[in-house]
């Protein structure tokens, strides 16, 4: 199976918010609103400080609460790599999914569907890598084959110490940030 | 977002597109992903978010611009922009343009037009210069310009006459840094800077924030060296981005660097750390250096700097241990404290001591391609000389200084001023002390703004010329100096919105206008470029296509064959400057307490986001959905003393009694020393030219009267500004 996953090196990243304004333009989200996102964490007191950067969306998760609550399916996996989407026309707008995503990873569109991040699948069907991605100037994105041990992904996750968040909540997310 | 019906129907088109190599497979199920859309173009020009000036592809949809990537043959941006050229689609859709020639109606600074035909706006302008030439010569008209757009404008003057041609690029930003380089090395360390970040094993930044600062190529190789695990060691009062990447974080009293610099240098040379070899054969005057410097050990420097003794040999040893490939960043914004030269002069001995200048992992050789000029007739002669350095009182001033040609225009000495000519810079923001750029103005007969953007100059001119956005003209060729030469294009991509004009349109009109039509032997832009491009072995044509076309790379390195050559009257690097000593000043730098401020408040810091440039893009629907407003950084203990809690929105008050005109939010963080505070430059607009700029958050240039002059270049130091907070009722 191709399982579809991102891996953050977050020493790289300096949270400019590239990743924020490419998906912007890529996907023409509706002012407002964003896919992606970042957050900032400082630890510590004043000098003896330590921030963390990451680059935040939807998990694309293995057992995703948005699918299993929508009342309609258009919430759904897609059959190849696993990515989360939502058929604009199926959605009644209802939100149960929004309320159930523990990443507050979707937002309902002016226009009244669900939305969030669909790992840019139309690039990735051209064999492009996600907006996101391709833009960052760190160069700290990386997307693949989670299922992949070849993939460069899957590598990195090997070699590196690495977290996912809120694995808590039980939902397999799919995206990891190398510490 | 394309609607799951969209893509359904396109879902043909997507299935001829085949998967790039190296990438995923291509989805062949009929998934809810948006094939390829007909009528796409991809069109490459470059970049005008900021002076880094990257190369760009962007993508047209049936007419209509939709993103802008990088161009993957640049040498600067290796395909990857910055947030601001992702985001530059939002400068072709700025509500806050300028849509037509406009006319001031009532007095200077009211803001009241009317809009006028391009003709009628020529006249005008034209009626004007003719009565300046005939009154006090043409060397009276001043042309204030950043950026590469300027090019024809000031081809226009010059052939007029003007002689004083300033940008406050200089005497307001990196003034100082390239200076304090000419005087030790004998060059300056140019834009884009030569520091080779990427191949560097320590990397020392002093006040430098990048990844807030977002010149591209240097934010990318900053990843890389931090990717790499090269030792990064950062000195400011702020915990920034680049600190939080730090293995060592130097919490520094504001305006106290250069006393850190010497005791660093003092710990290199008094534990023998220094490259031997290199000081030997290369540099001049070492001896009585080190004797000058003598004093100045860590445990002097700690008082001062409030970084402790060990904390200052530690890190100066971590830097003689990567030696050459340790990096000392030079900066770029340098005006901060008057004595900026000599701090810069400070950075580049660090530099040398270290053997950087010249290797790898330290600063490399720039190169650049060889695309002859257009052959032009010469400029008329004037005898009259520059206004802005009279009597050459900041000897080694190496450009313009922009605020002598203002006070040269307040006096009217050496000889008067009478029209200013603003192309795209915010003289009202980029200049300290704005009642002086406004007394300036009042003594002038003609102000005229060519920008494609509103902004408080504009507020102030006689006529606004709006200019075609870097997405719609063709423009000046880049021809930089760099590590990989290159000559770039910038085409245009879509139509301008409404009546604005390419600024070379804008520049050679007038020309005609003034009857100096034979300055301008090419008709159209086409015609210029073209010429340039066959002079170089290129075209036009392939450079439409291409964007960017690369040359070949001399020796960057000593160690790769470059020859050691140093422009210094000693023809070596000079740690003691006889020159400066004959001038009057420190021939070997030395540290002066900067002043404090009044009781109770807090030193005014500035710097930059990554999603913004100047005060240029506040309005840039797209980027300024990722920041709309700036904050005041206050150290969170001082907040909770104060009773400020995060988001509390402050008027700030400085020591002249000026008072910010908008609010701004209290950000409580533990991220700042508790002396100072700290806001992005470029908020806080108050032209009504912004509707959509104006009033979001606080402008400190508002704040900045008072500034202290570097006595060796006439550059302006800012960071002398103290604030108390004001809280505004919640």
């Amino acid at each position: 199976m191709t399982r579809l996953g991102m891996v953050i090196d977050t020493r790289r990243c300096v949270g400019c918010q590239d990743c924020v304004v490419a998906c912007k333009t890529e996907n023409r989200t509706p002012e407002g609103y964003n896919r992606d996102w970042i957050t900032y964490a400082t630890k510590g007191r004043f000098p003896t400080l330590s921030m963390t950067i990451q680059s935040e969306r939807c998990n694309h998760c293995d057992d995703p609460p948005c699918v299993s609550c929508c009342p309609t399916g258009a919430s759904h996996v897609h059959p190849w790599g696993g990515v989360v989407l939502i058929d604009h026309d199926a959605c009644i707008g209802c939100k149960a999914c929004v309320v159930s995503c523990p990443y507050d990873a979707r937002y309902i569109h002016p226009d009244g569907y669900a939305d969030k991040c669909t790992f840019c699948i139309h690039r990735v069907e051209r064999g492009q890598d996600p907006a996101c991605v391709s833009v960052c100037p760190t160069h700290c994105m990386h997307f693949g084959d989670l299922d992949d041990p070849e993939s460069e992904v899957s590598r990195l996750l090997a070699s590196r110490p690495h977290h996912a968040n809120l694995p808590e909540a039980g939902t397999g997310p799919r995206i990891f940030y190398l510490d | 977002m394309l609607s799951r019906r969209r893509f359904l129907s396109l879902a043909g088109a997507g299935a001829a597109v085949t998967a790039a190599a190296g990438g995923l497979p291509r989805l062949t199920s009929t998934s809810a992903a948006a094939a390829r859309p007909r009528g796409l173009e991809r069109i490459p020009t470059f970049c005008d978010l900021c002076f880094w000036k990257c190369n760009a592809i962007a993508t047209v949809e049936d007419g209509a611009l939709w993103k802008i990537e990088g161009n993957p043959e640049d040498p600067l941006s290796e395909g990857r922009l910055c947030p601001r050229g992702t985001g530059g689609t939002g400068a072709h859709t700025d509500p806050d343009r300028i849509r037509a020639p406009l006319l001031r109606t009532h007095d200077r600074g009211e803001e009241r037009w009317t809009e006028v035909t391009w003709g009628e706006a020529f006249a005008y302008i034209a009626e004007k210069l003719a009565a300046i030439k005939a009154t006090h010569g043409p060397e009276s008209v001043a042309l204030f310009s950043h950026g590469l757009g300027g090019t024809f404008l000031k081809h226009t003057l010059k052939a007029y006459g003007a002689v004083n041609v300033a940008a406050p690029s200089f005497a307001q930003c990196r003034g100082p840094r390239d200076v304090g380089f000419e005087l030790t090395f004998g060059e300056g360390v140019g834009s884009p800077e030569r520091t080779d970040i990427r191949n560097a094993r320590c990397l020392v930044l002093i006040g430098s924030h990048l990844g807030e600062n977002m010149h591209n190529t240097q934010v990318q190789e900053f990843a890389d060296a931090v990717g790499s695990g090269a030792t990064i060691i950062v000195a400011d009062p702020r915990f920034s981005i680049a600190a939080s990447k730090a293995q060592h974080y130097l919490p520094i009293r504001p305006g106290t660097d250069l006393a850190l610099i010497l005791a660093w240098m003092n710990v290199l040379v008094t534990e023998g750390l220094y490259d031997k070899d290199y000081v030997a054969a290369h540099g001049f005057g070492f001896e009585a250096f080190a004797a000058e410097i003598a004093t100045c050990t860590p445990e002097w420097a700690f008082p001062e700097t409030g970084i402790e003794p060990e904390v200052i040999r530690e890190t100066a040893r971590e830097m003689a241990r990567h030696r050459p490939a340790t990096l000392v960043h030079p900066g770029r914004h340098s005006t901060w404290y008057g004595d900026d030269t000599q701090r810069s002069r400070a950075i580049a001995l660090l530099n040398a001591l270290l053997g950087s200048w010249g290797r790898k992992g330290g600063f490399y050789q720039p190169a650049s391609m060889n695309v002859p000029g257009y052959p032009y007739p010469p400029y008329p002669t004037s005898t009259r000389g520059k206004v802005d350095n009279p009597g050459k009182k900041y000897p080694f001033a190496s450009e313009a200084i922009s605020t002598g040609i203002r006070e040269a225009t307040i006096t009217g000495q050496p000889y008067p001023i009478k029209g200013w000519f603003v192309y795209a810079t915010n003289l009202i923001q980029a200049l300290p002390n704005e009642a002086e750029t406004i007394k300036a103005i009042q003594n002038l007969d003609l102000l005229v703004v060519v920008d494609v953007i509103g902004s408080e100059i504009a507020g102030w001119a006689d006529v606004v010329l709006p200019e075609a956005t870097y997405l719609e003209r063709y423009d000046e060729l880049n021809v930089e100096l760099f590590r990989a030469p290159f000559v770039a294009l910038r085409q245009p991509v879509v139509a301008p919105p409404h009546d604005q004009k390419p600024n070379w349109w804008i520049a050679r009109e007038l020309a005609v206008k003034l009857g100096l039509e034979r300055y301008y032997p090419w008709t159209t832009i086409e015609e210029y470029l073209d010429h340039r491009l066959q002079g170089a072995g290129l075209s036009l044509d392939l450079l439409r296509q291409k964007g960017v076309v690369r040359g070949k790379a001399p020796p960057l390195y000593y160690e790769n064959g470059l020859a050691p050559a140093f422009a210094t009257p000693s023809q070596k690097i000079e740690f003691y400057s006889v020159q400066l000593k004959d001038a009057g000043f420190d021939p070997v730098p030395r540290f002066t307490r900067p002043a404090p401020g009044p009781a109770g408040s807090f030193r005014l810091l500035f710097g930059r986001a990554p999603v913004h440039s100047f005060g240029r893009t506040q309005s840039n629907p797209v980027l300024a959905q990722a920041m709309s407003e700036n904050e005041l950084w206050l150290n969170a203990a001082v907040a909770a003393r104060l009773g400020l809690a995060n988001g509390r929105r402050v008027r700030l008050r400085n020591q002249d009694g000026v008072v910010s005109t908008f609010g701004i939010a209290i950000r409580a963080t533990e991220a700042i020393r508790p002396d100072c505070v700290y806001m992005v430059h470029g908020f806080g607009h108050t032209s009504r030219m912004r509707p959509h700029a104006r009033g979001r958050g606080a402008s400190d240039s508002q704040l900045v009267t008072a500034y202290a002059t570097d006595p060796l270049m006439g550059g302006t130091g800012m960071n002398v500004n103290f604030v108390t907070l004001e809280p505004e009722p919640s």
